[in-house]
């Protein structure tokens, strides 16, 4: 959505504005607050810090919003995370679960709701 | 030393020169009846070399300015031409093209929409796209048509819209007329290659163009406040708006350059002293100056104001060239199913809480070809004055009547 420079530029960009985004961190926004539920890593069974190197990954190459930090373990940016549960369902250890956000304090559960 | 040949040539061979002049770069499009020759002689000056641009066929109108949309996105001057259903067919990027703010030229060989199927002209296809945002210019003879189109790629560049150059199907698009072609030099001094686009797609500043938009504003990641989707489409109704002013300015520099002036956003005809205004667009309106050297002979105040730019609207022109006449008669080649003529019912909302306005009536005329000799749009004429209530506010506006819009030889049902 950046509005191009208009520095030394004439008059024929005075109504420019235009839909364009760069390739920076937070230029879709904050689409963490998107989320109704969250991936919570389990470090102890997670492939990476078993064998106590960068191995495994999945998660990283799988996340369509660039939204894990390679590591051991890798790490989740809920800033960011849609809680799409992507990373969840290609963890082949099964450490990542998908909570509701309520459980977190986030938001209220619907009345009978468990 | 800067020269002028005169070349006798029909509306669509006048598009395609213009083109050639303008130095385009990337040409899509697909044929379609009677738009086809104008990229048949595009494609045969490619395939010589005589113009050195990209010539891309596609297999459909929707993807030829696509591809249009691609190129120009890049930077690349970039041409196409299209017809009714083809028009039709592209609508989805005819939005987009506006919208992303690409400067594209389209020249449109007005024919009718189908059902039911017909090949030859109204107005009816550009004016059901008058509400996405390009600039519309339409044109009243084969000389017209080749200035317009070179005027056209610079006041587009100049306002980041694209822009539509309207002319009548094979009344003017196949019919031979002599046309006045510049030379490079003349054209090149006016049209100076295509400046830094709004939208530029550059390896070393890499960006998205065309994202998603939420609708309310926000900050991007540096913090710096963008619009919206409603700030964006507010940006892109003043810069319509402002291109009025660029339509003028082309006109003025190129009658400047040419010696040929075609009245900017309206242009007029024994206007002065008229109290009867006859009013149309396109080559119409050329015919509209025969009925009113007649209607002048019969001793009737009549005279012509021909709309040149269609959109932006210009209203305040308008409504000071109608102000004081009694009677304005609209010919509309379109219409606004349900209502009434698009230019008339513009017309009418233009004067719209004026002092001075006149009465407005609305005609339709020359749907899918019907011939419009210049006779009945005389007899319109009269018709209209010896009818008290045509024009009048009460006359019911979506009526087909001599009170209301009038179907200019509209037959009774014959056949028995």
């Amino acid at each position: 959505m950046a509005r191009r420079k208009v520095t030394g530029m004439s008059d024929r960009l005075r109504y420019a504005e235009i839909s364009q985004s760069r390739p920076a961190e937070g230029e879709a926004g904050r689409t963490g607050d998107w989320r109704s539920k969250r991936p919570v890593l389990e470090a102890a069974t997670c492939s990476a810090v078993k064998q106590g190197r960068e191995s495994c990954q999945i998660c990283w190459v799988y996340c369509p919003d660039a939204s894990i930090a390679r590591g051991v373990p890798p790490v989740i940016d809920l800033e960011y995370c849609k809680g799409c549960g992507i990373c969840a369902e290609v963890c082949p250890t099964g450490s990542i679960a998908m909570q509701p956000e309520a459980e977190h304090g986030v938001c209220e559960l619907p009345e009978g709701a468990e | 030393m800067r020269t002028m040949t005169t070349t006798v040539m029909t509306g669509n061979e006048a598009a395609a020169t213009a083109a050639k002049l303008a130095r385009v770069q990337v040409v899509a499009a697909y044929p379609i009846t009677p738009q086809s020759p104008v990229v048949e002689t595009i494609s045969a000056w490619v395939e010589s070399g005589e113009l050195p641009a990209e010539f891309v066929a596609v297999e459909s109108e929707h993807s030829a300015l696509s591809v249009c949309i691609g190129a120009s996105t890049v930077g690349a001057r970039a041409f196409t031409a299209t017809s009714a259903n083809g028009l039709a067919y592209m609508t989805e990027q005819v939005w987009w093209a506006a919208g992303a703010r690409l400067p594209i030229v389209m020249c449109i060989a007005n024919r009718a929409m189908a059902a039911p199927w017909n090949v030859l002209n109204d107005q009816q296809d550009s004016m059901s796209v008058r509400d996405a945002g390009w600039v519309q210019l339409y044109c009243r003879d084969n000389s017209e048509i080749l200035d317009t189109t070179v005027q056209a790629f610079r006041i587009a560049e100049e306002c980041d819209l694209p822009v539509m150059v309207c002319y009548d199907g094979f009344l003017l698009s196949h019919t031979m007329m002599p046309v006045d072609v510049p030379d490079a030099a003349t054209v090149d001094a006016f049209l100076p290659p295509r400046p830094a686009p709004l939208q530029v797609v550059d390896p070393a500043d890499p960006r998205n163009v065309g994202p998603v938009v939420m609708a309310a504003p926000r900050a991007d990641a540096d913090g710096e406040p963008h619009g919206g989707y409603f700030e964006i489409r507010a940006d892109h109704q003043r810069a319509l708006l402002a291109a009025a002013e660029a339509v003028e300015r082309a006109n003025a520099d190129w009658a400047a350059a040419t010696g040929r002036d075609w009245g900017g956003l309206t242009w007029d005809y024994r206007l002065d002293d008229a109290d009867i205004v006859l009013v149309a667009a396109g080559s119409l309106a050329t015919q509209l100056t025969v009925a009113a050297d007649e209607l002048r002979d019969a001793r009737i105040a009549a005279g012509v104001l021909g709309i040149r730019c269609y959109r932006p609207f210009p209203a305040d022109e308008i409504a000071a060239r109608l102000a004081g006449r009694a009677l304005a008669i609209v010919f509309d080649k379109a219409m606004s199913y349900g209502y009434e003529g698009p230019i008339a019912g513009d017309i009418k909302t233009a004067l719209f809480g004026r002092e001075e306005a006149p009465r407005v009536h609305g005609v339709v005329c020359g749907l899918g070809g019907r011939d419009v000799p210049v006779s009945e749009l005389v007899d319109a004429v009269r018709r209209a004055m010896a009818t008290p209530t045509a024009g009048a506010p009460a006359a019911p506006s979506a009526a087909i009547d001599a009170a209301s819009t009038e179907w200019l030889g509209l037959a009774e049902k014959s056949v028995s």
